[in-house]
């Protein structure tokens, strides 16, 4: 594999790569400053759709056209809403981004609020970043005081403030309409759509939301030009005229049974095995992989056989798994059992959940305690079906739920249960030698509380 | 030192709140901006405050508490400890030994999960990801992040955060400390 230089990463780990000063020397905010001399906000939606830049926050949504659905010469006020509410398990590249070099997600952030003609842009960053807040306000004060946000800023006409707002650790607060409704004060309970953000989101205005690492790509698309960022990762398939392609370098995270957990980056479309033995050190303790997450945990799982799909947009899809989400690669070794893993997933599921649509509310309750029971000892083969059935009927792409939560949740039940069905055939019989073939109801354990 | 029976908002904690005023179209957009403000100076956001943040935005009551309860985040019968540690038990974590952090955490504090030691000083919280699971298993304790912990040294760990609250607490008046992070 040919070594890649690092760009989002390119000062992650010099001196004072936070400040202004270091941020400017790398040829930071000039693009800004040329593009609100120079171009239209049309011109500048125009330079992302040509890079092909597609959203980093997990959906993969062409950021390009998502700032091509606001209204049309809409009076104002439009918003910008910054993700950082990073809470999917597993992914850490935002606090890297925010912590190390804030500026160039400020950067970001202000072409996309001059691109989309938002005055305002809120950075919802999720309480356990303590650091990151410090560094962005500090970098929002001195890009301040350079002049570079506030009124009519270089005498250009634009005005544009941002502004912290702080989360409450609840996962849901990362799903746009959750995000809305959570800033303007309320239970972040996602809204159904249509109407889409763009054009009824937060305050009920035309409102953008993207993810941190998108901004920070945006800073450097206008930096380096989108035939650079369209030179790096997978090209769009010429044979499908609906695939956007997998352009740039993606920031992945990879942790668990690693050697060197971390945050690296690489062109969209390395394989997964390519990221844990050229990047993460082999799997730890010289022990071999049995399975992995591919982009949070909401993605599913991947066994070991199927570590060398390629992780762009569309490889994980192509074995099952939901897509590549955030990139974020979680690796479980083979001493692991599948049935803790799913315990685990399952737990993160019930406490997240927001509880507005009963099939996840209830589902992603029932699911954990059918694996509690399992575990403890008195699980049924009968179970694997109800969690498949759950699995199945749970999420929006059945159509019965209001957002994507429950589809992270069904996902890594479907996979698990698919790919290591043996495994959890042979824990049931091992651990429930009388009962593994009762299939009568159980008596229900207790309800286990969502938000 | 701050002072539990403190159960209302302070003039200082109002000024704080409406200096976030101009950031929002809505006056609703400040509930999460000023539950945080109270939270931080009280470590818990009791009923009484409830209303005066109802008063101070001009909201029934009951909308603030109806988004309150929503995060679970915020205490309410009764304060955190001043040090508030929350243990990672989500999946990178967990696969090392996130979860036997957390029991063995629990058993040498003796206290169950979510709760408070009985000087008042540590509150050991479950936490999903923390959004660090390069360095798991981790434990956010207050503003500190504590890296690559094993059970031997986790309390270690705590006790110096325990040092720095103390540190802290004594230097300055409870604003004072509400005042570190802007809009908090
Ligand atoms: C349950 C759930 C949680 C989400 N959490 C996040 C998150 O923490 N950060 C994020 O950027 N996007 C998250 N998303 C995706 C957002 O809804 C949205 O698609 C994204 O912020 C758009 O940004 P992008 O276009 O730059 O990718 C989540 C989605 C769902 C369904
Ligand atoms: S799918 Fe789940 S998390 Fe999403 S809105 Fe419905 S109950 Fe809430
Ligand atoms: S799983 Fe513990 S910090 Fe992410």
């Amino acid at each position: 594999m040919p070594p890649f230089e690092p760009v989002l990463l390119e000062a992650v780990g010099t001196p004072e790569s936070h400040t202004l000063e270091s941020y400017r020397s790398r040829g930071g905010y000039a693009p800004f400053e040329t593009l609100l001399a120079e171009k239209q906000p049309t011109e500048v939606i125009e330079l992302v759709k040509s890079a092909g830049l597609r959203g980093r926050g997990g959906a993969g949504f062409p950021t390009g056209v998502k700032w091509g659905f606001l209204p049309k010469d809409h009076p104002g006020p439009i918003y910008l809403c910054v993700n950082a509410d990073e809470s999917e398990p597993g992914t850490f590249n935002n606090r890297i981004l925010m912590e190390d070099d804030p500026h160039q997600v400020i950067e970001g952030t202000m072409i996309s609020s001059y691109a989309t003609r938002a005055t305002t842009a809120y950075i919802y960053l999720r309480y356990e970043y303590p650091h990151a807040w410090d560094r962005l306000q500090a970098a929002i004060d001195e890009a301040s005081a350079a002049g570079l946000l506030g009124d009519n800023i270089k005498g250009s006409g634009f005005s544009l403030n941002i502004y912290l707002h702080r989360g409450a650790a609840a996962y849901i607060c990362g799903e746009e309409t959750g995000l809305i409704e959570s800033i303007e004060g309320k239970r972040a309970w996602p809204r159904i759509k249509p109407p889409f953000p763009a054009i009824e989101g937060v305050f009920r205005k035309p409102t953008v939301v993207n993810n941190i690492e998108t901004m920070a790509c945006v800073a450097q698309i206008a930096r380096r030009g989108p035939d650079w960022f369209r030179s790096i990762g997978v090209p769009a398939d010429p044979e499908n005229p609906r695939d956007p392609g997998s352009y740039g370098p993606k920031l992945y995270c990879l942790s668990g049974h690693v050697e060197k957990p971390g945050c690296y980056e690489a062109p969209l479309g390395i394989t997964l095995r390519e990221l844990i033995n050229d990047y993460g050190g082999g799997v730890w303790k010289g022990r071999k992989a049995k399975a992995a997450i591919p982009g949070g945990i909401s993605m599913g799982l991947m066994t070991e056989a199927e570590f060398d799909t390629p992780l762009d947009f569309k490889g994980p899809g192509t074995v099952g798994c939901m897509g590549l989400g955030t990139a974020a690669v979680v690796v479980i070794d083979e001493t692991v059992s599948i049935v803790d893993f799913l315990h685990n997933s399952c737990r993160f599921f019930a406490h997240e959940s927001c509880g507005q649509c009963t099939p996840c509310r209830e589902g992603t309750s029932w699911n954990l305690r059918i694996l509690e029971r399992i575990r403890a000892g008195k699980g049924r083969l009968k179970d694997l079906e109800i969690l498949l059935e759950n699995g199945n009927t749970m999420g929006m792409m059945p159509g019965s739920t209001i957002c994507g939560l429950a589809d992270g949740a069904a996902w890594p039940i479907k996979n698990a249960i698919n790919k290591f069905r043996d495994e959890f055939e042979d824990y049931i019989k091992r651990t429930n030698p009388e009962g593994w073939m009762v299939t009568d109801p159980v008596p229900a354990l207790q309800i286990v509380g969502a938000h | 030192m701050i002072s539990h029976a403190l159960t209302r908002l302070t003039p200082e904690m109002v000024a704080e709140i409406e200096a976030l005023a101009p950031r929002y179209p809505d006056r609703r957009a400040l509930v999460l901006p000023a539950l945080h403000i109270v939270n931080k100076a009280l470590r818990h956001v009791p009923l009484d405050a409830v209303v005066d943040v109802a008063k101070v935005l001009g909201l029934p009551p009951a909308e603030v508490q109806d988004t309150l309860t929503f995060y679970q985040f915020f205490h309410q019968k009764k304060p955190h400890g001043t040090v508030r540690a929350f243990v990672c038990r989500s999946v990178s974590c967990a696969l090392r030994g996130g979860e036997e952090l957390l029991e063995k955490l629990c058993s040498q504090y003796g206290i169950q999960p979510y709760g408070t030691t009985d000087d008042g000083s540590l509150t050991i919280e479950p936490a999903e990801c923390l959004g660090a699971c390069d360095f798991a298993p981790c434990v956010l304790a207050n503003d500190d992040l504590l890296k690559n912990l094993d059970p031997a040294a986790a309390a270690a760990a705590i006790e110096a955060v325990k040092v720095r609250a103390d540190s802290r607490r004594g230097a300055g008046s409870p604003t004072a400390a509400t005042q570190t992070r802007e809009g908090a």
